[in-house]
């Protein structure tokens, strides 16, 4: 019999290798308790989290927690179902008015993932002879959109404007374009430049998918993300977001204006052939979106943070993702997977947990500390960090 | 088995500049295994066939190609079109 593990070998011999050193495997922490968005309980010891998708800090929000006790109460645990069966509750058209009022579009569908919902709307929408140009540094979930589809898919150097034009004139007389792009990339949380990629792909055709899941809630001026803030966004067919990050619960979407957009409901596999969100979620993502409206505050002092950790990170003398904050993800490049788990695990002992990242997940092989700030860190807590990453920095030669 | 045309010798030209290593490239030589390409170099060279011959090379084409041979095979069949 061959083993069907023995593919894995590699990996396995990687990873026992590196524990073998005495080291902390840095992906399999547990959180035995959580304050707040901001602090948890690891191995015993207070820790700050800053790799967490926490943006805006709606965790604990006293009006989340008190609709999603009410949901449970009311509806109980779970819907049993799927969205076109038995799994569509009140609360779950109320999530979808809730987003169609954030996002001030026509049309919303709620999947129970992020996940799925680029699974689901890339491989039903962009067919056989279809054409879907994507950016090399794509999210997984877009690479596996691509791959549960049979649409001919084509790359393009990351955040290039030019290579995706080139692309797109290539591409045979009247076949079906679809662009896909993210608003924030999170690995190294740099930008997209939309306004320009959204006018070349509008120029050549092709419809247009944004991803703004690490930009919702805090950037552009209603919080819609990249788009807005770059003045595309009546441009863009089709905005994917997760329920998993500034919303803070689960769960993904599509906001559209597209007229014919409803019929997906029927069509998308990821959609319909799984369980739709419990209650209780959609109850908290509908008030956490809600709420996510009116926190000009919030954003302003969630910038706040990124401009200092940036700033103090650069001063400690560590390299990093970007030149100029850009987000509020913040990545550290470590030389190799070595200093980066050491590093690691350092600062895990100093009291600060950050995301470990490496390949295939990160671009061009890269090992990354990947911070992501909350709008619930106070400043204090900045300096803190900056004072953990500055003593594990010099305790493992990193800088 | 001879490949040799105007369509082998414009592919070579554009592999040396990757060929970082310095293997003696063949038709028959896997871009992975042989010459040890990694997703960023692959998607630049792509590119630079794309360019020189005016074509898309999908990813779905790119799955099925594993050496210099079937590379310039399928260069020639999106040219013939």
């Amino acid at each position: 019999m061959t083993d069907l593990f023995s593919k894995f070998d590699p990996l396995i011999e990687q990873r026992e290798t590196l524990l073998s050193t005495g080291l902390t495997d840095p992906f399999n922490l547990v959180m035995e308790r959580v304050e707040s968005p901001t602090v948890a309980i690891c191995n015993g010891r207070r820790t700050i989290l800053l790799g967490t998708y926490n943006y805006m800090g709606m965790t604990f929000d006293a009006d989340v927690i008190a609709a999603g006790k009410k949901a449970l109460d009311e509806f109980g645990s779970g819907t049993t179902g799927s969205r076109v069966l038995n799994g569509t509750y009140a609360g779950h058209r109320a999530v979808e008015q809730a987003l169609k009022d954030f996002y001030a579009m026509d049309h919303a569908m709620v999947f129970s993932t992020g996940y799925q919902a680029n699974l689901g709307i890339i491989s039903t929408i962009a067919g056989k002879d279809d054409y879907v140009v994507l950016d090399i540094d794509s999210h997984a979930s877009i690479y596996d959109g691509c791959a549960l589809g049979n649409a001919q898919i084509v790359a393009f150097r990351h955040n290039d404007i030019e290579a995706l034009e080139k692309r797109l004139k290539r591409i045979p007389e009247g076949a079906g374009k679809l662009v896909v792009l993210e608003g924030v990339y999170s690995m190294l949380g740099d930008v997209a430049p939309l306004k320009e990629m959204v006018a070349v792909s509008k120029a050549n055709g092709a419809m247009v998918l944004v991803d703004e899941a690490h930009s919702m809630g805090f950037i552009g001026e209603h919080g819609r993300g990249v788009a807005e803030a770059q003045g595309v966004i009546d441009q863009v067919d089709f905005i994917i977001g997760t329920f998993s990050k500034s919303v803070g619960t689960v769960g993904g979407f599509c906001v559209s204006n597209h007229p014919k957009f409803e019929i997906l409901r029927l069509v998308c596999r990821p959609y319909v052939f799984t369980a739709s969100l419990p209650p209780s979620v959609v109850a908290t993502a509908a008030t956490s979106i809600r709420k996510l409206m009116e926190t000009t505050d919030k954003r302003a002092h969630l910038w706040e943070n990124s401009k200092r950790l940036h700033a103090g990170l650069r001063q400690l003398g560590f390299t990093l993702g970007t030149s100029e904050p850009q987000s509020a993800i913040i990545a550290v490049i470590m030389p190799d997977l070595e200093m980066g788990a050491a590093m690691w695990e350092a600062l895990l002992k100093e009291g600060l947990y950050v995301n470990l990242a490496r390949p295939p997940a990160t671009p061009a092989g890269m090992t990354l500390l990947r911070c992501s700030l909350c709008a619930e860190h106070s400043g204090d807590q900045v300096d803190e960090i900056l004072a953990m990453f500055g003593a594990a920095g010099r305790a493992t030669g990193c800088i | 088995m001879d490949q040799s045309d105007e369509t082998f010798d414009r592919v070579m030209a554009l592999i040396e500049p990757f060929n970082k290593k310095g293997v003696a490239v063949t038709a028959a030589t896997r871009f992975q295994q042989d010459l040890e390409w990694d997703s960023l170099t692959v998607l630049d060279f792509v590119a630079s066939i794309e360019d020189e011959f005016d074509i898309i090379i999908t990813m779905n084409m790119q799955a099925e190609i594993e050496t210099v041979g079937q590379l310039v095979d399928a260069v020639r069949g999106l040219t013939e079109k």
